[in-house]
């Protein structure tokens, strides 16, 4: 990270505890360079995060108000942090599981009542930080350590539930698109009202080392490889989108 | 730390309401300006009446999904600056313990007010009981403290109900009002007074906001959007708020604060009544609606010559181990009627040195003035 983005790193904070190739970091790298691109002053930010590896992408590294709460709340502390003091632009970040499993139903009457809250979800499609176990977000078939035999559920489609559920802002990106995920975090940023990002981060730890993307740089090309937006997928056989994930701004709503 | 004196914004004087009403007034009274809550019988028309009354003082209200959402948005507002409180019963209270626990260990003041209703589970929901004296201390896990007050009246739901806020202030804890539904849906004329006493929480630039060396064991309180950087999180931290996952040292001084810093507060937070305890043989013990039969019944026997008298314990937690050490030693016996299987009574026990009877009852209804005068006599 150029220098130039300490200034959003709390004093004394040297390093970040992801693995060597967890897509966090460079989550975190990008969320700090469209708060920068903005200048707006974290001073008036807050951001809130439950409980998993993302949630520790702005606690304690952002040099701002920030709210570590419990597993998949925080949303709901979310909401009544922005609803007393509208003030403040709230900003939240946790990870998959904690957003969309036990946080499923703050997510969407949050995304319900379109309150002013930037949610970033980080998805790494497992659960991480306690050893690999399959999330709502983990494909079909894939290995973890509670589904040997292959995931036998399918997982969420974040968005179409999101959007489904009353959010005005949404896309998704991966953190292979780096240009077009600080562009989408910008909107995120200025929209008035419920924002919501799936960035696709790989956890090799966890997840690419039980399903065959073993070093993190595979993990990388296989998003490379998957990501496309909704024109490209247009020309593709069913076949071909099966394996693809699309990515872009699905919704875009003014109020 | 200093009070002050503010007008109330419902007209003083007399006035006729319901328990569950005179709450919502307390809490407005105290300042509480948000209010995050889930319908559940019998403690819903205190939501319903915030929901008014909050518009009218320019306060924030929101009806949130569920138990959960209610208490984790309160602590969020809390944290913006709000005197912040819900109203549940049992299953809702269930439901809140989680958070509550992250209330205890964050420091965050805020009010809970348990219109408790017959459990166990959904039990009997437009009924009375008092079970969850018990899980407002121990509902959630690890060792933390908690105030718990306990009405007899609608006139004290409304001061209880203020003097909850004033206490979560203070001391930056989790307050319980361990109503009940009797206490919920009595109606009684109280008197609002013109002015209140209320507390805020400390302020100071700079923190650390999770550590002190201050007598009171109380850090100051900074709020979001002062640009005080905060770091609040449920896993263990130092004064500065940064988690301290590995430290024994940390973990241990944390966890000893929270407690002890409630503990050792105690003579300010604890009010019991004596009722002529001095001059009795057998004291009844008692709280909430329980206590006004427990007077009653005293009344009447003293009357009719009989020694007894009545420790009524307005505050259930930290427990008035004092107290009651104190009535142990004026009677022989003591008889502590409950709408529980003897949750308070096994406290009791433990500080009481005389012989304990406990006489629960767990049947939906209030304790009637038979029951205790039947269980009297048999002593």
């Amino acid at each position: 990270m150029v220098r130039a983005m300490e200034k959003y790193i709390r004093p004394g904070v040297k390093t970040t505890p992801f693995c060597p190739g967890c897509g966090h970091g460079i989550l975190m790298g990008l969320i700090l360079r469209a708060i920068d691109e903005l200048r707006m002053d974290m001073k008036k930010m807050l951001f809130v995060s439950g409980i998993g590896c993302a949630a520790w992408i702005p606690s304690p590294h952002f040099n701002g108000d920030t709210l570590h709460t419990l597993h998949g709340r925080a949303l709901a502390f979310a909401t009544g942090a922005k609803l007393y003091n509208s003030d403040l632009c709230v900003m939240v970040i946790s990870g998959d599981g904690d957003i969309s499993s036990i946080g499923g139903n703050h997510l969407i009457h949050a995304a319900r009542r379109d309150i002013d809250l930037k949610v970033i979800c980080a998805n790494n499609m497992i659960y991480g930080m306690t050893g690999g176990q399959v999330a709502s977000t983990t494909p079909k078939g894939s290995k973890t350590t509670t589904t040997a035999e292959g995931n036998p559920y399918r997982p969420f489609d974040l968005c179409k539930l999101v959007e489904a559920a009353g959010a005005t802002y949404v896309a998704r990106y991966a953190v292979t698109q780096p240009v077009a995920l600080v562009n989408s975090i910008k909107k995120a940023l200025l929209h008035v009202g419920f924002s919501f990002i799936e960035v696709l981060s790989p956890c090799p730890t966890q997840f690419g080392r039980r399903n065959r993307l073993d070093r993190p740089e595979e993990m990388i090309q296989d998003l490379i490889r998957r990501c496309i937006l909704e024109e490209e997928a247009k020309g593709l056989t069913e076949e071909e989108l099966a394996e693809r994930i699309i990515t872009g701004e699905f919704l875009t709503c003014q109020k | 730390m200093t009070s002050k004196w503010v007008k109330t914004t419902f007209p003083k004087g007399l006035h006729y309401l319901s328990g569950n009403e005179a709450a919502a007034e307390g809490a407005i009274a105290a300042g509480c300006r948000f209010y995050a809550g889930y319908p559940i019988t019998p403690s819903s028309e205190t939501m319903e009446r915030m929901a008014i009354r909050l518009r009218e003082v320019g306060g924030i209200f929101i009806q949130m999904e569920d138990e959960i959402a209610s208490i984790s948005a309160v602590i969020g507002a809390s944290w913006a600056g709000a005197k912040a409180t819900t109203a549940t019963s049992g299953p809702g209270f269930s439901l809140m313990q989680e958070s509550i626990g992250y209330a205890a260990f964050t420091e965050t003041p805020c009010v809970i007010i348990d219109v408790q209703r017959a459990g166990p589970c959904t039990g009997q929901a437009t009924k009375v009981g008092s079970g969850d004296i018990m899980q407002a201390k121990w509902g959630s896990q690890g060792d933390y403290q908690v105030i718990a007050l306990s009405p007899w009246s609608v006139q004290e739901m409304y001061n209880l109900t203020l003097r909850a806020f004033n206490l979560s202030e203070r001391y930056r804890v989790p307050t319980m009002v361990m109503a009940d539904e009797a206490i919920g849906h009595l109606r009684e004329t109280i008197r609002i007074p013109e002015k209140v006493e209320v507390w805020d929480r400390k302020k100071k630039r700079g923190g650390p906001p999770f550590g002190t060396e201050e007598e009171d064991g109380v850090p100051p309180m900074p709020v979001f959007g002062e640009g005080e950087r905060l770091l609040v999180t449920g896993s263990t931290h130092d004064a500065f708020g940064f988690r301290k996952t590995d430290d024994p040292k940390v973990h241990a001084a944390l966890v000893e604060r929270i407690n002890q810093k409630i503990i050792k507060n105690s003579k300010t937070i604890i009010e019991t009544e004596d009722h002529f305890l001095e001059d009795s043989d057998i004291g009844l013990i008692a709280y909430g609606f329980t206590a006004r039969t427990s007077l009653y019944v005293v009344k009447r026997l003293r009357k009719a010559g009989v020694k007894v008298g009545l420790l009524r314990l307005k505050t259930l937690w930290p427990f008035p181990e004092e107290a009651v050490r104190e009535a142990g030693r004026k009677v022989k016996k003591v008889i502590v009627p409950e709408m529980n299987q003897g949750q308070v009574a096994g406290e009791i026990k433990k500080y009481c040195s005389c012989e304990v009877i406990p006489l629960g009852q767990t049947n939906g209804e209030v304790i009637r003035p038979e029951k205790i005068i039947e269980a009297l006599k048999k002593i």
